[in-house]
């Protein structure tokens, strides 16, 4: 049974739909990533997930219903990893990671500072003051300190260098293999968005245009046209 | 001016430290709803009056400090339900539409008050008293000592709680950024209410704070809020900090400015007033605005 299931999934903001029926599933300890030009419904299908948009349909987490509110998500072991880093400008390094930790029963900060050791010595500097990589490299850690089961990570390559992806996506990997973390990963970026998942959806419109492993997608002619550019 | 000794001065400077003392407190109650809400409270003198006369009743059956304590928390949770009630089914809407509904609020706990408690002025007790002490020759009254050490370590505890604890950090969190402490889970619409059960709960300490000097009737913090008001924005409206500097040093400036015989105190509020007029010219955001680095 897989982890997170959302099966015919339509999303609404006021009389605009973003999603007409979407399905999709997720196994547990997989990187999935959701593919698609602007506007394709990406980001509301995370939305939908953690319950910051209005949805019929039925979402599914480990056997349970979800999509209530984004507090119910957090508190179920899904951490969402907001477009534009959902970071505390105006807080410390220390307090961000110390509000990711807020549904968990004690902060573990030594777990996840292994995948980021150079917070350390920046803890006490304002969030707001960090580079654009830096700061989504806290938004991840924010998320992993509330020992989530499932991480929904929206766009994390916008507006960084491709070094910085690089490594953001190589610590998504280790967390993937070390961790047994399951993540979704909406991403423009098609190339690195394969390369780090097993399975990926293609959305266009707000319906799922193509589905399959990340291999079969990236030898798709259409998918290499639209999104690959080769 | 001249005819002043340093001894003069120092009492006044005491003196304005007390009741600058209880507009910081009031002028904090301000900032923590305004922080997390964008909305000044008008109703928070109003409150404060109407928990005062709650302690004035719980005084003729206990004595001074389990009254002052069990106040502060019917404050704290009358605020609470209050802010359910009332605020929350109109958090979405216009900022003026919270706005005329705090200034019906406060209109509702004025007439609340004089309809309970009656017109007159009541006498209310003071825990500290009136007697002066003498230190190093200038006699310093501890009425005022007193109410400046309790403004002190209320802001202390304020400032313990949102620094160092869990609530604390999720209090300013949400206050900062609402949407991205839904994410990490916590509860915005309860903070919300806890901001506002704490800022009636200071609210409160300031009314019984102030009560034994003014005379306890449903009109004394009419003046006392605009001096808050006054305080909050001349510390910057958005900073904790900012709000008790502002309330001390405006209190301390009245006090200055009454000295002068040229003003004397009939005049000392509108000079007071121009004195913070000067300021805000200078640094319009207040002497603590915000300011925030961001790098996108």
């Amino acid at each position: 049974m897989p982890l997170l299931e959302l099966s015919d999934v339509t999303a609404d903001y006021g009389a605009v739909r973003a999603l007409h029926g979407v399905s999709l599933s997720v196994d547990e300890g997989t990187v999935v990533s959701v593919l698609g030009a602007n506007g394709a419904g990406k980001t509301t299908t995370l939305r939908a997930i953690s319950g910051t948009v209005r949805t019929s349909g039925a979402i599914t987490y480990a056997g349970k219903a979800v999509g209530r509110s984004p507090e119910q998500a957090a508190r179920t072991g899904i951490a969402h990893v907001p477009e534009g880093r959902g970071t505390f400008v105006e807080l410390t390094v220390w307090e961000n990671l110390r509000l990711g930790a807020y549904t968990a029963r004690r902060a573990e900060f030594d777990r996840v500072l292994a995948y980021f050791p150079w917070l350390s010595e920046r803890r006490d500097q304002q969030a707001g003051t960090l580079s654009g990589g830096e700061q989504q490299m806290l938004a991840l850690a924010r998320a992993l300190m509330a020992r989530p089961r499932l991480l929904l990570l929206d766009e994390p390559s916008l507006g960084l260098a491709p070094m910085i992806v690089r490594e953001l996506f190589a610590i998504v990997g280790r967390l993937n293999a070390e961790e047994k973390l399951t993540v979704l990963v909406v991403e423009q970026n098609a190339n690195v968005a394969l390369d780090a998942s097993q399975h990926a959806y293609v959305l266009e419109a707000g319906r799922v245009a193509v589905e399959g492993t990340s291999e079969e997608l990236r030898r798709n002619e259409s998918v290499r046209r639209s999104y690959l550019g080769y | 001016m001249l005819a002043y000794t340093f001894s003069d001065y120092a009492q006044q400077v005491v003196s304005g430290l007390s009741s600058g003392g209880v507009y910081a407190l009031l002028a904090l109650a301000i900032v923590i709803i305004y922080r997390s809400t964008g909305v000044i409270n008008f109703a928070q003198g109003e409150m404060a009056t109407f928990t005062t006369f709650i302690a004035f009743s719980l005084m003729h059956h206990m004595s001074y400090w389990p009254a002052f304590f069990l106040t502060c928390a019917i404050a704290f949770a009358g605020a609470v339900a209050l802010e359910r009630v009332v605020i929350r089914p109109i958090e979405q809407a216009p900022v003026l539409t919270l706005v005329i509904v705090t200034l019906g609020l406060a209109l509702m706990f004025n007439g609340a008050s004089a309809w309970i408690w009656g017109g007159a002025v009541h006498q209310f007790d003071s825990p500290f008293s009136t007697r002066p002490i003498h230190v190093a020759g200038v006699a310093f009254s501890i009425q005022d000592l007193g109410i400046i050490a309790v403004s002190l370590v209320l802001v202390l505890l304020l400032w313990l709680l949102f620094q160092f604890t869990k609530l604390g950090l999720a209090l300013r969190a949400s206050a900062l950024n609402p949407e991205a402490s839904r994410f990490v889970g916590i509860r915005v619409g309860w903070m919300l209410a806890f901001g506002w059960g704490l800022a009636a709960a200071i609210g409160a300490v300031a009314g019984m704070l102030t009560a034994p000097l003014s005379g306890l009737d449903f009109n004394m913090m009419l003046t006392l809020l605009l001096y808050a008001f006054a305080a909050a924005v001349l510390g910057g409206l958005e900073s904790p900090l900012g709000a008790v500097v502002g309330g001390l040093l405006f209190g301390v400036v009245l006090n200055l400015v009454a000295m002068w015989h040229v003003v004397g105190s009939s005049l000392k509020l509108p000079v007071g007033l121009a004195v913070i007029l000067l300021v805000l010219l200078v640094r319009p955001n207040g002497l603590f605005g915000r300011t925030v680095v961001r790098k996108v």
